[in-house]
C-alpha cells in the first residue's frame, strides 16, 4: 500500500514537472530565466549587426565603462561625458574600481569598454586576447603629497623621487598606501623597489581603499601619501597637505583605452565601445580634457596625447 | 561561471593554509565585536531592565528613541563617530581615528539600542509579574532587579547574541572610523569590500564563508535559546 501511494507520488511530480517547464511560456519565463533574456538581447544584437552593415553607426542605448577611481574622482568623466551621449545618443554607464579590478571586469565580460593607467597590465590584457586594442588617451603625473611640516624633510630632495621615498622611510614618518592593487599602488610598489626599500611597520599603513579615501586618511594621520594630482588639486582646498615632491619623469601616468573582445559574451556592446574610444580620441575631446581644470584649479589634471 | 567555482576551490586552500593574515583579520572582528556587545550589554540590560519596570513621565518618548536606534544604519553611525574623533574634531586630541579603539566606540552605539530594546520589551512582558512576586515577598527594590534579571536570563543572552551578530556583519561604521588598514584595523567585513573592489573573488569569498559561518552559529544559539519556553 505505501509502496504504491509513493509510486503514484513520484509519478504526479513527474507531471507537475513536466507542466511547469512546458506551461513556462511566454512572459513568466522572460522575468524568470535568464536564458530568455539572453535570447531577446541575442535577437536584438542580430538586429543591430544587420543593421549596422547597412548603416555606418548604430548607436544602441548605452555602454559599460570600466574605469579607476581618479577619473571619477577628479570629476573629468562628468565634464566630458555628457558631450558623448550628445552626440552619439549612447548612455555611458561608469563604475570606477581601481585598475586591477577594472581589468578583471574586461576578462570576465562584465564591461564594454575600460580606461585605465598601468600599461604593462594592459598590453598583457590585449596580448591574452581579452581586449581588442590599447590606444594612448592621456596622462596625469603623480605627486607626492604630506604635510607642511615636512618630517622626513622632502622638499630638501627636489624633484627626485627615489631618495625622497628612502627619506621617508629613514626617518620613519608615516605614509598611507592605497594597498589595493591600483595603478597607484602598482607605481608606489615599484618606487620603493627601485629605492631598494621593503617598507614595513607601524609607520607604514596599508588602506585598502580609494584614493579620496587614502588623501582623507593621510590628512587624518598628517602622513605622506602618493597621489595622482587630478584627485589632490580637487580635494585640495579641504586638506592640511602640500605637494612635497613633482616632476620626476617617473612620475607621469599614461592612460589608455581598451575595447573588451566582443567574442567574450553577446552581451558586449562593441560598435558603443568603438564609437566611446573614436570620440574619445578625436580632436575636439582631446581638446576638451586638455581644458578640463584649468579654471578652477589654474593648471590641467589632464594632458591629452592620443596619437 | 569558471571564476565562481575556482573562488570556492581557492577560497579552502586559503582557509586550510591557515595563512596568518586571515586568521588575525577574523581574531580582530570577532574582539572588536565581543568588546563592544560586552560594553553594550552592560548598558543595554540595566538600562532596559529600569525602563521596564518604571513608569515616569517622558518615558513614551524615550521608548520610541530607543526602537528608532535600534534600526540606526551603520554608516550613519559610523559618520557620526568619525565627525567627533577626527583631528578637527571635538575629540581629536585623544587621536582615535583608525584605532580599533574607535571601531568599538561606533559599535557600541550601534548595539547598545538593540540589547536594551530586547531587554525592555522582554521586561515589560514578563518583568512586572516577577518583581510584583517579590515586592509580596518583601524584596527590596535591588532585589528586585537581581531577581528580573535572572528570570529574564534567556531573552538577555538573546538580546546579546542578536547585538553580536549585528556587530559582527557590520560594515559601514568600521570602514569609516577603523579605515581598513592593514594588520591593524582591517576585519572580515572591510577585508571581504577591499577584495571584492580588487576583483581578488577567492580571497572575498574565504571570508565570506567564515563570516556566514559566524552568522549561522549566532543564529543558532538564538534558536535554540528561543526555541524553548522563556
Amino acid at each position: 500500500m505505501k509502496r504504491k501511494v509513493s509510486v503514484w507520488l513520484m509519478v504526479l511530480m513527474v507531471i507537475g514537472l513536466l507542466v511547469g517547464c512546458t506551461g513556462a511560456s511566454g512572459q513568466e519565463a522572460a522575468e524568470v530565466e535568464p536564458s530568455a533574456q539572453v535570447e531577446t538581447t541575442e535577437s536584438v544584437v542580430e538586429e543591430a549587426d544587420a543593421e549596422s552593415s547597412e548603416a555606418t553607426l548604430v548607436a544602441t542605448d548605452s555602454i559599460i565603462l570600466s574605469t579607476t577611481t581618479s577619473t571619477e574622482n577628479s570629476g573629468l568623466l562628468a565634464y566630458i561625458l555628457p558631450d558623448f551621449t550628445e552626440k552619439t545618443g549612447i548612455e555611458v554607464k561608469v563604475v570606477a574600481v581601481g585598475t586591477g579590478k577594472a581589468l578583471q571586469m574586461g576578462m570576465d565580460g562584465e564591461a564594454d569598454v575600460l580606461l585605465v593607467h598601468a600599461k604593462p597590465s594592459e598590453e598583457t590584457f590585449v596580448a591574452d586576447g581579452h581586449g581588442v586594442e590599447r590606444f594612448d588617451v592621456m596622462y596625469n603625473d603623480f605627486v607626492i603629497i604630506g604635510p607642511d611640516a615636512d618630517p622626513a624633510d622632502l622638499r630638501a630632495t627636489g624633484a627626485e623621487i627615489v631618495p625622497s621615498f628612502k627619506k621617508i622611510f629613514e626617518s620613519q614618518a608615516p605614509f598611507v598606501s592605497r594597498g589595493d592593487d591600483s595603478g597607484t599602488h602598482k607605481k608606489e610598489k615599484s618606487l620603493w623597489t627601485a629605492a631598494g626599500l621593503t617598507p614595513e611597520g607601524d609607520s607604514y599603513v596599508s588602506a585598502g581603499k580609494g584614493m579620496g579615501d587614502v588623501i582623507q586618511m593621510a590628512d587624518e594621520m598628517q602622513a605622506y601619501t602618493m597621489s595622482d594630482r587630478a584627485t589632490y588639486l580637487s580635494m585640495s582646498d579641504k586638506l592640511d597637505l602640500e605637494i612635497l615632491v613633482e616632476g620626476d619623469p617617473i612620475l607621469f601616468n599614461q592612460y589608455g583605452v581598451i575595447a573588451v573582445n566582443p567574442d567574450k559574451n553577446e552581451l558586449i556592446n562593441n560598435a558603443g565601445a568603438n564609437a566611446f574610444i573614436e570620440w574619445l580620441l578625436s580632436a575636439e575631446t582631446q581638446e576638451m580634457i586638455s581644458g578640463f581644470g584649468v579654471e578652477e584649479f589654474g593648471q590641467p589634471l589632464f594632458v591629452p596625447n592620443a596619437k | 561561471m569558471t571564476y565562481i567555482v575556482d573562488g570556492f576551490i581557492g577560497a579552502f586552500k586559503i582557509l586550510s593554509s591557515f595563512d596568518q593574515e586571515i586568521y588575525s583579520i577574523i581574531g580582530l572582528s570577532i574582539f572588536v565585536s565581543f568588546t563592544s556587545t560586552l560594553i553594550s550589554a552592560i548598558f543595554g540590560i540595566i538600562f532596559g531592565i529600569l525602563l521596564g519596570l518604571n513608569d515616569f513621565k517622558g518615558k513614551n518618548i524615550i521608548v520610541r528613541c530607543m526602537y528608532s536606534f535600534m534600526a540606526l544604519p551603520p554608516v550613519v553611525v559610523g559618520l557620526f563617530v568619525a565627525i567627533f574623533i577626527s583631528r578637527r574634531g571635538p575629540l581629536g586630541s585623544l587621536q582615535l581615528m583608525f584605532t580599533p579603539t574607535a571601531m568599538v566606540v561606533a559599535q557600541t552605539l550601534l548595539i547598545t539600542p538593540i540589547i536594551s530594546g530586547l531587554v525592555y520589551n522582554a521586561t515589560r512582558t514578563y518583568g512586572n509579574q516577577i518583581s510584583e512576586v517579590c515586592m509580596s515577598l518583601g524584596g527590596t527594590w535591588w532585589n528586585r532587579m537581581v531577581l528580573v534579571f535572572f528570570e529574564l536570563k534567556k531573552s538577555i543572552a538573546v538580546a546579546i547574541t542578536t547585538g553580536f551578530g549585528r556587530g559582527i556583519s557590520e560594515v559601514g561604521a568600521v570602514m569609516i572610523v577603523g579605515g581598513n588598514i592593514k594588520g591593524h584595523t582591517r576585519v572580515m567585513t572591510t577585508f571581504i569590500a577591499m577584495n571584492n573592489s580588487m576583483g581578488n573573488y577567492e580571497q572575498s569569498i574565504a571570508m565570506g564563508l567564515v563570516l556566514i559561518g559566524i552568522a549561522i552559529v549566532t543564529n543558532s544559539v538564538i534558536h535554540r535559546l528561543t526555541g524553548e519556553e522563556l
